[in-house]
């Protein structure tokens, strides 16, 4: 197996005295695209802001490429933070409506002090190749399509040179229409330059697409991961399979299984004792008050923390899926 | 087989500028049964948000409203302020996206529960009128609604919120429910349940709903039929399950293949749908048919108007495409 492009290892970030992730390991592959789902106020955002660097770490350690963020050099920090970038909720905002096109591509490289002929020369390449000719250049950002924003925006990420991108809520606010477009160029970048991806989404549908694993967070903990479609099919957690069936479908069939869960989501800043989940758990039991379960890691790669996970039915799996 | 609730033929709505005028609607209908269900289903821009203010006298000052004919439980209307504010809050109410900014954080909840209520029933005490409010409010699964009535919104979770807005709007025992966007601010667990709230209205009441949302999940969920706009014009009408499963116009077409299903087995090295182009200018739209530009079954009819077809399935759709 190859080693892990980045590694969280019982990450811990708190506000003040509000502990948002508490004891969280995440292992990124290269070239994979790991979802992490969750409702809000889970930590995923918290998760996404640490391994950026906006915020530090409260306990438990990052790794960028086997090499711990924390243990190098304030010089070499700089380079491993610069391998991981964050694109944007809303990419399209972040770009000044001041400048041209051209300016805000070469403005990455400027602030890193890179603006070489032979790095403009790159961005203008990897712009061309996903559709920003160079008559383009010269436009204001009201003048470009939904579309073409976003590539700038994508570019202005990528010219970090990063191995790992996090995307936060990247589809949030776009129309089904356009969604695909940005998803199918993200996967095509991620094919050509090598790069990985942390996907933050409350959208189940898009996860359950583009992402290679899964990692579900309830209460600033992991309760459940895995490869994507076993996670989606055989849900071992509790939570996880409440979460999968809320999902709104087309498909009146699939309506009759729907779980609704009593309660609202506790207050982050004061959990539940025991298992996070047992204040809203239907499958609750009394040990689950008292005693918080790990996070148990099967061998097909599959984890889950509770006391009583739900067994799996063997199914089917259509190739597809499972390959 | 009685009257329509609401009945709005051929729905304009514009907006003047110094250089264009901005067509938002153009030539939309919308028929809602007694206790029916309807969908107003779009992207951004489609203008399915711009019906319900219309409905409710919302628009903006400038807003030219323009209709062949309207009636609403029976009586006609032309859509004007004077008369869209008659109905407001009494026999139309509304649900909109974000329950934080539809109550009032300087009262409680009980007060606001039961202003709302001042309209529609003038003669009747504060006392019971927070009594029917306390009740409603239980009803839409407040907990410990009685002590709850005495709580101010930020006291209150978004579902919570939301369920509040739910309650406000029926307090009044309206004729029509207006709901625009009502989960969208929700976390999914929580729309499960908000969902199941309006579920189970739709019920126990006869009250006639219209739900606003770019989500064919929701509408699937909660509606009869749907109405799916596109830029401004109704491209496709007809009962939810029909249209869904079986949809005929391009764009709905197009839409429904966008959608994406996590459990279907798929290709990954296969790229997800979208739909190329954008939304015309409403400044400048074209004289053919609204979607020809995107349309991949485009030919040379569609520089003019598509006729409006029916189906034999309940279903119309504007296409010069035969059916199939």
């Amino acid at each position: 197996m190859t080693r892990p492009v980045l590694t969280l290892d019982n990450a811990v970030v708190r506000y003040d005295r509000f502990t948002a992730v508490d004891n969280v390991s995440l292992e990124l592959r290269r070239g994979e695209t790991l979802g992490l789902i969750g409702e809000s106020g889970c930590g995923k955002s918290s998760i996404a802001r640490a391994i950026v660097g906006l915020q530090p770490l409260a306990g438990g350690t990052l790794a960028v490429e086997g090499e711990t963020v924390k243990d190098a050099s304030r010089q070499r920090r700089l380079v491993l933070q610069r391998r991981i970038q964050l694109l944007f909720q809303d990419p399209v905002a972040s770009l000044s409506p001041r400048l041209t096109v051209r300016a805000l591509l070469s403005e990455p490289l400027k602030i890193r002090n890179a603006f070489t002929a032979e790095n403009w020369g790159r961005i203008v390449a990897l712009a061309e190749s996903i559709g920003l000719g160079e008559q383009l250049l010269s436009r204001y950002p009201h003048q470009l399509s939904g579309g073409q924003a976003r590539r700038v925006a994508l570019i202005r990420v990528l010219a970090a040179e990063p191995s790992i991108i996090v995307a936060d809520e990247p589809t949030a606010g776009l129309d089904i229409s356009v969604q695909g477009d940005l998803l199918n160029l993200l996967r095509a970048l991620k094919d050509r330059l090598g790069l990985s991806y942390l996907l933050i989404s409350h959208n189940l549908n898009v996860v359950g697409r583009v992402a290679d694993r899964v990692a579900v967070m309830y209460l600033g903990q992991i309760v459940e991961s895995g490869p994507t479609a076993a996670l989606f099919r055989e849900p071992a957690h509790p939570y996880t399979q409440a979460l999968l069936s809320a999902n709104l479908t087309l498909d009146p069939s699939r309506r009759h299984d729907r779980i609704v869960l009593s309660g609202e989501l506790p207050s982050p800043a004061n959990p539940p004792t025991g298992c996070r989940f047992h204040s809203r758990c239907p499958l609750v039991q009394v040990r689950c008050a008292t005693e918080a379960p790990a996070l148990r890691t099967g061998e097909d790669g599959r984890a889950v923390a509770c006391h009583f996970p739900l067994a799996a039915t063997p199914t089917v799996i259509p190739q597809a899926i499972a390959g | 087989m009685t009257a329509a609730l609401l009945t709005i033929e051929d729905l304009h709505v514009s907006y003047r500028g110094r250089n264009s005028t901005a067509h938002i609607l153009d030539g939309v209908d919308v028929t809602i049964g007694r206790g029916q269900s309807v969908g107003l289903v779009g992207e951004s821009g489609s203008g399915k948000s711009t019906v319900a203010f219309a409905l409710l006298g919302l628009l903006a000052d400038n807003a030219e409203v323009s209709t062949r004919r309207a009636a609403f439980d029976g009586h006609e209307t032309s859509l004007r302020v004077e008369e869209t504010r008659a109905l407001r809050g009494t026999d139309i109410a509304m649900i909109f996206q974000d329950p934080m900014t539809a109550l009032n954080p300087m009262f409680t909840i009980g007060t606001q529960l039961v202003d709302i209520q001042r309209r529609r029933f003038p003669r009747e005490s504060r006392h019971w009128l927070w009594a029917r409010a306390a009740t409603m409010l239980a009803d839409v699964g407040v907990p410990d609604a009685a002590a709850r009535m005495n709580r101010y919104p930020h006291e209150f979770s978004g579902g919570m919120r939301q369920r509040v807005v739910i309650a406000m709007a029926l307090l009044v025992e309206p004729k029509l429910l207006i709901a625009d966007e009502p989960t969208t601010a929700l976390d999914a667990t929580i729309e499960a349940q908000v969902v199941e709230v309006l579920q189970r209205l739709r019920q126990r009441t006869s009250t006639s709903m219209l739900v606003v949302s770019h989500s064919m999940g929701l509408i699937a969920e909660l509606c009869d039929s749907v109405v799916v706009m596109y830029a401004g014009t109704v491209v496709e009408h007809g009962p939810v399950q029909v249209v869904f499963s079986r949809p005929r116009h391009p764009y709905t077409r197009a839409l429904l293949a966008c959608e994406i299903d996590p459990y279907q087995a798929f290709d990954p090295s296969q790229d997800l749908a979208t739909i190329p182009g954008t939304v015309p200018d409403p400044a400048r739209r074209p004289r053919g048919c609204i979607f020809a530009s995107r349309c991949p079954d485009r030919h040379d009819r569609c520089g003019e108007r598509p006729p409006h077809r029916q189906a034999g399935d309940a279903r119309a759709y504007s296409c010069w495409q035969e059916a199939s």
